[in-house]
């Protein structure tokens, strides 16, 4: 048992945070919302190696684990960054997973010198029998694009609506879904014939988000190894939660620091309960948060059966954490975390965005529910060996015994 | 990153294993139609348990040689108890004494404490309870008012009551705190003791809880004599002791969480039954929430473990798992009766865990209390002002009695007035 982060892994994450300290990025998630330009992360991120992160060593990647993907995405949460990573990761881990004499541009990939987004289609459960994409609007999920001939004959038609990163990708990876019902991952270049991308910003301006239209673009199938076309969703999931984890870590370091230094009625206000236990309650949501992408990383690695459900946890976890934060940063700070030039509207607009994309964190906690019921299912009627211990509450003086 | 049992544990593992299927034979069977009824018997078998753990060495695992014990660290304990849990058998019946009276003994106690008394609370022959709470000091616990007088021969006389005293009704023995000086600020003048239960004086009380059983009780303390060895550590120094205690009780808590048995697969299963249910949104994203919350419980534990395995302190995470296992349970009862109405109230499991719960709340540390520390300690946030620093404990005492109206302290209802901000580690709250 040991859930420390490596030397390595320290390392990168102090690099991770250099690197982004470079750029205000705060203030540029502010002056974006203006109509500024946001900065563009992306030669950074080639400097720092991340491009490759998930690339073997052989196709000229770094060949890290999922954990390490997350350091770095978590360090972007915190500085409101988008580094382009949370389509570029999932996109070039599912490739690398394919990777085979068809599979373009991983070296390209590797070092940046080519950019992948991730096409969102989610993977069927119980309820939900189909891959399936995000809604342009409302509630009623859409068909995952179709799939048609083979070779250099394959085609793919399909609309996919707020898709991170896709503006100016070099390529577009994800699942379409061929004549006889199968899924199958695809990759389409960005500037295919067929293939349009309009961009799109909403709330939170940092993010890069297109609309993406396919309309019988050339496509090339990938030969990827069973699971990995779904590992794909449920590793964006894990992205956006670490991501999530970064922007909780900040805002509550920013409350605690306020709530240390402005009195009221002659006390901290951190010393009234009402604020202390408040911020306590984002400390658990997010050390919860953050004990689940461990969960996940692990998962990926070492039990991927698992990685649905853990992935899927992290994101609801850290989905809510991330909500409260936001919430809680505001009104600590009274008047002035309402107002335009404070940074808690900024934390407070990339929460509820990000709540929104990829599924969505509701739909996070159904996916947890899913993958619980079908391990219900899985274990009969009668409950898992651990749980007949007779160390539960139905016997009061165990129950009690540890209290 | 690696949840996997390094060579040394996997050959631990398989020890314990080898030897669970060999003895599990032997274990007092809790539940199905088999199940042990009768209350005396049933402790009586658990005892018998516990020592066969004992010489098998599955009790006491981080428990130093010399005491009995296996003299290893907190994985190999989780280990076991994963074991055990695995086997299908209960753990042992007294983990308060195992996990935090035992300890405290060893910390503080006399060379003759350790010899008398560790042997028999490990092999279940002498039941231990903790008499720290009484019906004016919880949270507050330095407001303790039983008294511990010094006789002409060195030897005490101990008078008052101790309230909600887990298996003080099997109990041989309980560590009390008492104070020795009330002329003392409150946090000085307390000294810790081990009170023999069959000693004269001494009246244990069931007091009966939600659920209707009674597994905790009130004990009344008249004139009772003590032996000049009585007291564990200094007297007067009743305070650290009881930190040391409190100490074990978080990692106690911490570490068997888990082992309370709110784990999501079983909150799941009791849905995956009911078609309707396990197809409804709003149930399947309360039951993803509080399973994600459960989950988190569990790789926080792992955390928490990776510290202690390298030699430090769990960090923050580890403080709210109580509060995030307690809450996350209470909402998967809730849940649990929603979906099934009113027959989930009846008697069996279900109901029993949602009427355990809400004292769950407040047994080992408040949900408040342990607020209060988090923000201070963790978050460094400012402490609360306290009205009762520095000021001898009998004005204090009379202070309060004044703002409370002239009202007689002396029924269990009585609530505590002191201001009771939590604070560092000398002089803070139960947490
Ligand atoms: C099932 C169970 C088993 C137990 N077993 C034992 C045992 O074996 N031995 C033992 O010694 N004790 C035991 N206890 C007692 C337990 O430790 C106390 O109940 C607990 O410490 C709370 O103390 P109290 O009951 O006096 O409540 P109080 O301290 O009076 O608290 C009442 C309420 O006020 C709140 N409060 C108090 N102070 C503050 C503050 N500063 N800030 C904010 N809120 C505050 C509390 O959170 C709580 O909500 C057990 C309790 C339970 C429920």
């Amino acid at each position: 048992m040991n859930l420390a982060l490596s030397e390595e892994q320290r390392l990168l994450r102090e690099a991770a945070r250099g690197t982004l300290s470079r750029v205000p990025t705060v203030a540029a998630a502010r002056a974006a919302l203006d109509g500024e330009p946001t900065p563009d992360l992306w030669p950074a991120a080639r400097e720092a190696g991340w491009p490759g992160l998930l690339i073997a060593e052989q196709r000229g990647g770094a060949g890290l684990g999922a954990f390490d993907a997350m350091l770095v995405m978590e360090e972007s949460g915190r500085v409101l960054a988008d580094p382009l990573l949370l389509g570029h990761l999932p996109a070039s881990g599912l490739l690398d997973a394919a990777a085979g004499a068809q599979t373009p541009a991983l070296e390209a990939l590797a070092t940046g010198e080519q950019r992948a987004a991730y096409l969102p289609v989610r993977p069927p459960d119980d309820v939900q029998a189909q891959w399936s994409v995000d809604p342009h609007e409302g509630l009623r999920r859409g068909g995952a694009p179709s799939l048609s001939g083979r070779g250099t004959e394959a085609r793919v038609s399909g609309r996919l609506s707020w898709v991170p990163g896709a503006p100016g990708a070099d390529l577009l990876v994800g699942v379409a879904i061929d004549a006889d019902g199968k899924p199958a991952a695809i990759a389409v270049e960005g500037a295919a014939r067929g293939a349009s991308v309009k961009p799109v910003m909403r709330y939170d301006a940092t993010r890069s988000l297109g609309h993406v239209e396919l309309t019988d673009a050339p496509a090339t199938v990938l030969d990827a190894p069973a699971g990995e076309a779904a590992a794909a969703w449920f590793l964006a999931q894990a992205l956006l939660a670490a991501e999530s984890v970064g922007a909780v870590q900040t805002a509550l370091d920013v409350s605690v620091a306020y709530a240390q230094e402005r009195h009221t009625f002659g006390r901290p206000i951190g010393s009234y309960q009402a604020i202390k236990h408040g911020l306590t309650e984002v400390l658990r949501r997010l050390e919860n948060a953050r004990s689940l992408l461990y969960y996940a990383a692990w998962a990926r690695q070492d039990a991927p059966d698992e990685f649905p459900l853990a992935a899927s946890a992290a994101r609801s976890a850290a989905g809510r954490a991330l909500d409260f934060a936001a919430r809680e940063m505001i009104s600590v700070h009274g008047g002035i975390g309402a107002t335009w030039e404070h940074d808690a509207p900024l934390y407070f607009r990339r929460a509820q965005l990000s709540r929104r994309l990829i599924g969505g964190t509701a739909d996070a906690s159904e996916r947890v529910a899913a993958a619980m019921l079908a391990r219900a299912d899985a274990s009969g009627s009668q409950p898992p060996a651990d749980e007949q211990a007779g160390t539960g509450e139905a016997h009061p003086a165990e129950a009690a015994q540890t209290v | 990153m690696d949840l996997n049992d390094t060579p040394e544990q996997a050959e631990y593992r398989a020890t314990v294993r080898e030897w669970l299927e060999r003895h599990r034979a032997e274990a007092p069977v809790l539940e199905g139609p088999e199940a042990i009824t009768d209350e005396q018997e049933l402790i009586a078998a658990r005892r018998a348990w516990q020592g066969k753990l004992a010489e098998g060495g599955l009790a006491g695992v981080a428990w130093p040689r010399e005491y009995g014990g296996q003299g290893r660290g907190p994985i190999e304990q989780v280990i076991v108890n994963q074991e055990i849990g695995r086997a299908g058998v209960p753990g042992i019946l007294d983990a308060i004494g195992v996990g935090m009276l035992g300890p405290t003994i060893m910390a503080h106690g006399s060379e003759e404490h350790k010899a008398r008394y560790l042997g028999p609370m490990l092999h279940g022959d002498e039941v231990w309870c903790q008499l720290f709470s009484e019906p004016a000091a919880g949270s507050d616990l330095a407001a303790v008012q039983a008294r511990a007088r010094q006789q002409e021969d060195g030897s005490w006389r101990l008078s008052g009551q101790k309230v909600w005293t887990t298996n003080a009704q099997i109990a041989s023995f309980g560590l009390l705190l008492a104070r020795t000086d009330p002329d003392l600020p409150k946090h000085n003048g307390l000294t810790m003791f081990i009170v023999p239960m069959d000693a004269e004086g001494v009246t244990v009380r069931g007091l009966r809880q939600i659920s209707g059983e009674a597994e905790f009780n009130e004990v009344f303390f008249d004139d009772v004599p003590l032996s000049a060895e009585a007291p564990v550590g200094p007297v007067g120094g009743g305070w650290r002791t009881a930190l040391t205690t409190l100490m074990f009780e978080r990692v106690t808590i911490g570490l068997g969480s888990e082992g309370l048995g709110y784990r999501a697969d079983r909150f799941a299963a009791a849905i995956a039954s009911d078609p309707d249910a396990r197809r409804d949104p709003e149930v399947r994203r309360r039951l993803g929430e509080l399973a994600s919350e459960l989950l988190a419980v569990r790789f926080t534990g792992y955390r928490t473990l990776t510290a202690l395995q390298q030699g430090q302190t769990p960090g923050p995470e580890s403080a709210l798992a109580k509060v995030t296992l307690v809450n996350a349970a209470i909402e998967a009862g809730e849940l649990v009766a929603d979906v099934r109405g009113p027959e989930a109230l009846g008697e069996g499991p279900w109901s029993y865990m949602i009427s355990f719960l809400p004292g769950l709340k407040s047994a080992g540390g408040s949900e408040e209390i342990l607020r209060n520390t988090v923000g201070e300690r963790v978050l460094g946030l400012p402490p609360e002002p306290r009205l009762d620093k520095g000021i001898p404990f009998s004005e204090l005492r009379a202070r309060e009695r004044q703002a409370a109206g002239e009202a007689e302290p002396a029924t269990a209802t009585q609530g505590n007035g002191a201001g009771a901000g939590a604070g560092d580690a000398a002089s803070g709250a139960r947490a």
